[in-house]
């Protein structure tokens, strides 16, 4: 048995390594995707099922689901060579078996100790570019795979620990921007490096059984804290959907609806009832989705360790052929826009077990927008850029004016580093106001970033959803204000045919392309809102007074003064 | 007056203690005092502690200062009134931050900065990221802009234009309008205060120093004209976050400079002491009136961080010592929460009242009043001196009111409780720095200062598995020593921007020759004697395509009006930290410089701690008493030792209480302390 000091000392050097791998590869990466907005993660993994060992939390929180099926993806890759060999480094791409989309590279290194492997090192970052019909591969309107980029399935990057050069010549001769990718593949190459100069560390100062043990106890810890949590819960079946705005091709929503059943310790996650798989790209595979229900569950359980732990007491069931259990070649690029509104689900069912451990639906979208052209000394730019918007109003207060995605703690690049790499300035940055959802607790409000162009032309491209279905409220608040995507043509401003989904549209020097950003929902009836809360919303002009009047039912004097009229 | 000025005096003014050390450059004399703060007016408290000192002030050479006042200012938002005027479009740039939120997991949690939305105001001017003016200033637009802050209360502007970092023509024109409107000095434009592309962290920074500026420039100022009055001609300094003191002037000026002034003189010190003893590597714990403060010194090295959150989203860019601060003082408050949860903290009481044993008024109970109750302090003998006698009753009857009662325990089980919850509290703290950074804790010496943290010692050996705790001769004047011995240190950042292949070196030589020089007038200005000078160039550089930059120290130095930098000497500087720091080196991709770092440091004299050690003196005459004291769920017969009276070599087996001045020590049962030849004690385990 690990004494109760070093069990805490190694499971705290086990999340330290995976912490300091995510930053070594935000420091080195060229992709700004994952240098800025670190859409990229590390973990170690179970040598022989792919479980989760551990989780860097600085990056992506849904690779940390995502990522367990690449390391199997790259198990049986190597079963079928006679198993791993010391210096191995497996690469993949491919969705349907690693999960996410094809923009993340993810590479699987054995780390070996006394001649077998003791567990497995993992890096994913999102490369800039990989082929495909749209640069950037956010196409809103592939039909399959084939139009989203190259697919990779498991296969050897290094061969007992030499790099096979012929491989990174395919990669590189299938990108826009080789590069940029370069660049990255080197800096997950590093951040390998660095994880298991620190594994080796970790092995001789405790030894390959104490620490194999060690591990086995925090997981079996993990999955026994979760189980109180679920047992804490009502007993029943609590049932929520949403809707997505659409598949990129046809103005029908898709539908996710969750039955998500309490019993005793145990917790099952039903989507039975949500859409069949769409001939667009927001399906998603079924490993995405289960990945997606973790993080929901980890933002409703914050207190649970990251690690396949937690999972243990959770069944899912995601019938074959939804848009939650993609098989290739569905198209999948859209995966961001589909798991967000997973996870507003999952929310959406807790406010109903327990409505003080959740908060409402967010902006959910990481509405891509991609311009691409050549600058004026000739050489090419892809600008591309996610956006933030409102979180969901929660039971301690507001939601949080332009947060990041509930998917990431990615961050924006600040302004002034986008307008020095591209030829763009913001015309506007800045809160959209009446964007929050009204409520006890309002919702955060959502952004306006107003973009220009400055080169003489550029292709642009844009990926966003909650254009028509905007965020829900929970416990009687009310839906904060949807997405909207608004640019400049010739003959005036023009809308996408469907919601914030575009392509194909060509801007010229001058013209500007407008994002509002969706706010979150609110908590609880507007009724309930505090007047001074009201007043300070009005002063700080987060909310306009002709809304304030409306939605919360109060009337404002000439002299500011603020009542809400007896019912 | 004897002679000519020798005397350095340090003076770190805590939330609950005013702490001086003060050394004697002549002789190598020494010696510490401690006085309450006075929370109503702070520089009172300061002359209080120098002339518990220096019996006469025209002997003091200069004072240099670590204060608070800047940090609880901002935590508290109770800076000055302070708006914004900015780019059109832009009016949210404090709002929209980098899009984050303060937690990975759970999405929870509000930002508030120090700017009320409705006191930023937009002007039409807009700069290019290449430096060009794209619309030039109307300054009557400005003008009407101040007018409209003043009319609406502001006592402090900040002027925060995009681009500003590659021009500030736009922004300098703008000061300029703002002056000839604005009735006092606190007008700040961004890139004079932080001249570095990201827009964000620019004006996050430049808010929170002109916010600061009506608070801590008076402040200094009425502590240099105190000074005066009392007959002294000292140089005033100050403790900067980075480690660092600058002059009393400087300060006034780059306030946001001082955020962790009091906790950065204490490493500092910290990590000379404990090198000294032959500990490089420990964890300093401050543990003052209100807060605890913990830092890591791996190898003698206290690391420094670019940037660091006051709180979510308060981001101040400057490089300073990395502290991790949580609210866990003598002074906080032990409660019990809606969930039946005992909780210590946030909240304090301070100095004043102070716990609940000081009869000052408050009437709620304190980590102070456990430590009390348990007998782990001497009622008799309270440390500070202003308070004759600690009241045990009050302090007891208070624990019973609040916790005992709710939590349906006795009175001693309750302090015991307060204790024990204070205890984790710290632990999670040490760890954060420690065991979650991948530090082996028994390679570390716990180093607790500040006048209540070597009561918790034994506590973070047990709880953590520190190897050992190393308590400085006078720890609850660690940062007033810290003060005494700091280099003066000027930080400079100018953002470049170019690809090294068309970088012309010539104006970056100039630039580091005039930065250079601006630093060295700043070290001329201050009145003070080095014993040597430095300048640190460090360049951020990257491949271009990344967006992170490693830092490069450049192997030049000043001479004959250039630096003698070189393309080849930049390129070779960039490819081995950048192997050191990944490993690898990316064939064929250029490579950009970012921004230019320039630090320059004048080396002060260093004290000889060898000063501290004690002189004879004998374990039984150092005895100076028995007691009950509350351990582990019970009274156990403790002995009581002066801890001064102590000789070097002396060997105390716990449990034991070591008394002083300004700190008193408890050494649990199980561990053995031993008193080393500067003085230091080294506590154990005892196998």
């Amino acid at each position: 048995m690990v004494d109760p000091v070093s069990l805490a000392v190694i499971r705290g050097r086990l999340e330290q390594i995976v912490d300091e791998m995510d930053a070594t590869l935000f420091r080195a990466a060229f992709s700004p995707v994952i240098a800025e907005a670190r859409d990229g993660s590390h973990g170690l993994y179970d040598a022989a099922n792919g479980d989760t060992i551990a989780m860097g939390k600085t990056g992506l929180p849904v690779f940390i689901g995502a990522m367990s099926h690449a390391a199997r993806a790259a198990i049986k890759r190597a079963d079928a060579d006679g198993g791993f060999a010391d210096g191995d480094i497996i690469l993949l791409n491919d969705p349907y078996d690693g999960a996410t989309h094809l923009n993340d590279i993810k590479l699987i290194k054995p780390l070996f100790r006394d001649g077998r492997p003791f567990c497995l090192l993992a890096s994913v970052g999102h490369w800039i570019d990989v082929g495909g019909n749209v640069p950037g591969n956010y196409n809103p309107t592939a039909t399959d795979i084939m139009q989203e980029g190259m697919r990779i399935p498991a296969v050897k990057l290094f061969d007992r620990g030499r790099m096979r050069q012929d491989v990174v010549d395919i990669l590189l001769a299938n990108s826009r921007l080789p590069q940029s990718c370069y660049g990255d593949l080197n800096a997950q190459l590093g951040a390998l490096d660095l994880g298991e100069r620190r594994m080796i560390e970790l092995l001789d100062d405790y030894g390959a059984d104490v620490l194999a043990e060690a591990i086995a106890e925090i997981q079996a810890r993990a999955a026994r804290q979760m189980r109180d949590l679920i047992a804490a819960l009502p007993d029943g079946i609590f049932s929520f959907e949403d809707n997505i705005d659409n598949d990129g091709l046809t103005d029908t929503p898709l539908k996710v609806a969750l039955d998500l059943t309490i019993r005793d310790e145990e917790m099952t996650l039903d989507f039975s009832r949500s859409a069949p798989s769409c001939a667009g790209p927001m399906n998603v595979a079924r490993g995405t989705t289960i990945a997606a229900c973790f993080v929901a569950l980890k933002h409703v359980f914050t207190e649970v360790p990251a690690n396949a732990g937690c999972l243990e007491p959770i069944r899912f069931v995601i019938p074959d052929n939804s848009i939650l259990s993609a098989e290739a070649p569905k198209p999948v690029s859209g995966y961001t826009e589909n798991i967000m509104r997973t996870i507003d689900v999952v929310f959406g069912a807790f406010s109903k077990i327990a409505p003080e451990r959740t908060n409402a639906a967010c902006f959910a979208t990481v509405n891509v927008l991609l311009m691409s052209g050549r600058r004026d000394d000739g050489s090419d730019f892809i600008f591309f850029t996610f956006f933030g918007g409102g979180l969901g109003a929660n039971p301690e207060g507001d939601g949080l004016n332009h947060g990041n995605a509930p998917i990431g703690m990615a961050t924006i690049p600040p302004v002034e580093i986008l307008e020095a790499a591209y030829p763009v300035r913001f015309t506007n940055w800045g809160l959209r106001c009446d964007s929050g959802g009204a409520g006890h607790q309002r919702g955060g409000l959502g952004a306006i970033y107003e973009i220009e162009l400055r080169a003489d032309a550029a292709n642009l491209v844009a990926f966003g959803e909650r254009a028509v279905f905007p965020a829900f409220g929970i416990l009687g608040g009310g839906a904060g204000a949807p997405n909207r995507l608004i640019y400049d043509q010739d003959d005036g401003p023009a809308i996408p045919r469907l919601g914030t989904k575009l392509s194909g549209v060509r801007l010229t020097k001058g013209q500007r392309v407008r994002i509002e950003s969706p706010g979150g929902g609110g908590y609880g009836p507007a009724g309930d809102r505090a007047l001074d809360d009201i007043a300070r919303d009005l002063r700080l002009g987060l909310v306009s007074p002709d809304r304030a009047e409306r939605d919360y039912a109060v009337t404002i004097a000439p002299d500011g003064t603020i009542a809400r009229p007896a019912a | 007056m004897s002679g000519p000025a020798t005397t350095v005096v340090g003076v770190d003014i805590g939330g609950t203690f005013t702490d001086v050390f003060y050394v004697d450059e002549a002789t190598g004399a020494c010696g510490v005092a401690k006085v309450p703060s006075v929370r109503s007016d702070i520089a009172l408290g300061f002359l209080d502690g120098i002339a518990a000192a220096v019996a006469d002030p025209a002997d003091i050479a200069s004072v240099v200062h670590g204060t608070t006042v800047g940090t609880n200012t901002l935590l508290e938002r109770k800076g000055a009134k302070t708006g914004l005027i900015v780019t059109k479009g832009f009016r949210d740039v404090l709002e929209m931050r980098r899009r984050d939120r303060p937690k990975t997991w759970g999405l929870w949690g509000s930002f508030q900065h120090v700017v009320s939305r409705d006191l930023s105001i937009e002007v039409d001017e807009r700069t290019l990221a290449d430096g060009t003016i794209m619309t030039p200033l109307d300054p009557s637009e400005v003008t009407a802009a101040a007018e409209r802050l003043i009319a609406l209360g502001c006592e402090a502007v900040g002027i925060v234009f995009i681009n500003s970092y590659a021009n500030n023509t736009n922004e300098l024109a703008a000061l300029e309008a703002v002056r000839a409107a604005w009735p006092n000095e606190y007008i700040n434009a961004s890139s004079l205060i932080l001249p570095e592309i990201r827009e964000f962290e620019r004006a996050s920074t430049t808010a929170l120093n002109v916010c600061l500026q009506p608070i801590l420039a008076p402040y200094l100022g009425r502590l240099r004209d105190n000074l005066a009055e009392a007959g002294s001609k000292a140089d005033l300094l100050i403790v900067q976050s980075n480690g660092g003191v600058m002059s009393a002037e400087t300060a006034g000026q780059l306030p946001v400079r001082t955020a962790l002034s009091g906790p950065a003189a204490g490493v500092i010190a910290g990590a000379y002491i404990a090198e000294a003893a032959g500990f490089p590597n420990i964890i300093t714990c401050d543990m003052g009136g209100t807060s605890f403060d913990v830092a890591l010194v791996s190898e003698g090295k206290s690391a420094l961080a670019l940037q660091t959150s006051i709180d979510f989203g308060l981001v101040i860019r400057n490089p300073m010592i990395e502290i991790t601060t949580i609210g866990a003082g003598g002074g906080s408050i032990a409660w019990v929460d809606r969930g039946g949860f005992l909780q210590i903290g946030p909240e304090s009481a301070g100095s004043d009242p102070g716990p609940v044993c000081y009869g000052l008024g408050n009437d709620r109970p304190t980590v102070t009043d456990a430590n009390l109750v348990m007998g782990r302090i001497n009622a008799d003998r309270p440390i500070g001196g202003k308070i004759e006698r600690l009241d045990v009753d009050a302090a007891k009857a208070a624990i019973v009111t609040h916790v005992s009662a709710p939590l349906e325990l006795d009175a001693m089980a309750a302090a015991e409780a307060i204790i024990r919850v204070a205890n984790s509290k710290m632990a999670g703290a040490i760890r954060l720095v420690s065991v979650e950074r991948g530090h082996d804790p028994k390679r570390f010496a716990a180093m607790p200062f500040g006048g209540a943290g070597a009561l918790h010692a034994g506590a973070m050996i047990r709880d953590v598995g520190l190897g050992s705790a190393i308590v400085p001769r006078y720890p609850g004047v660690t940062s007033a020593l810290g003060c005494v011995i700091a280099d003066m240190r000027h930080d400079f950042v100018h953002t470049i921007n170019r690809p090294l292949d068309r970088l012309d070196v010539g104006p970056l030589d100039e630039e580091m020759v005039a930065t250079a020089a601006r630093g060295f007038e700043l070290l001329d200005q201050s009145g003070v004697q080095f014993e040597g000078r430095e300048v640190i160039y460090e360049l951020d550089m990257s491949y271009i395509g990344q967006t992170h930059t490693v830092a490069v120290a450049l192997p030049v130095s000043l001479a004959d009006g250039t630096t003698s930098v070189t393309e080849g000497i930049i390129r070779t500087a960039f490819e081995s930290s950048y192997r050191a720091t990944y490993n690898r080196l990316l064939d064929g991709i250029a490579t950009r410089i970012l921004s230019l770092r320039t630090a320059v440091v004048g080396r002060r004299p260093k004290f000889d701690l060898s000063a501290l050690s004690p002189t004879g003196g004998s374990v039984a005459d150092a005895l100076l008493d028995e007691r009950e004291v509350w351990i582990d769920n019970g009274w156990q017969t403790t002995r009581i030792y002066d801890r001064l009276a102590l000789p070097v070599g002396a060997r105390i087996a716990g449990p034991a209480i070591l008394e002083q001045s300004d700190t008193t020590i408890f050494v649990d049962p199980g561990l053995g302390a031993e008193v080393d030849r500067f003085g230091n004690l080294v506590v154990k385990p005892d196998d």
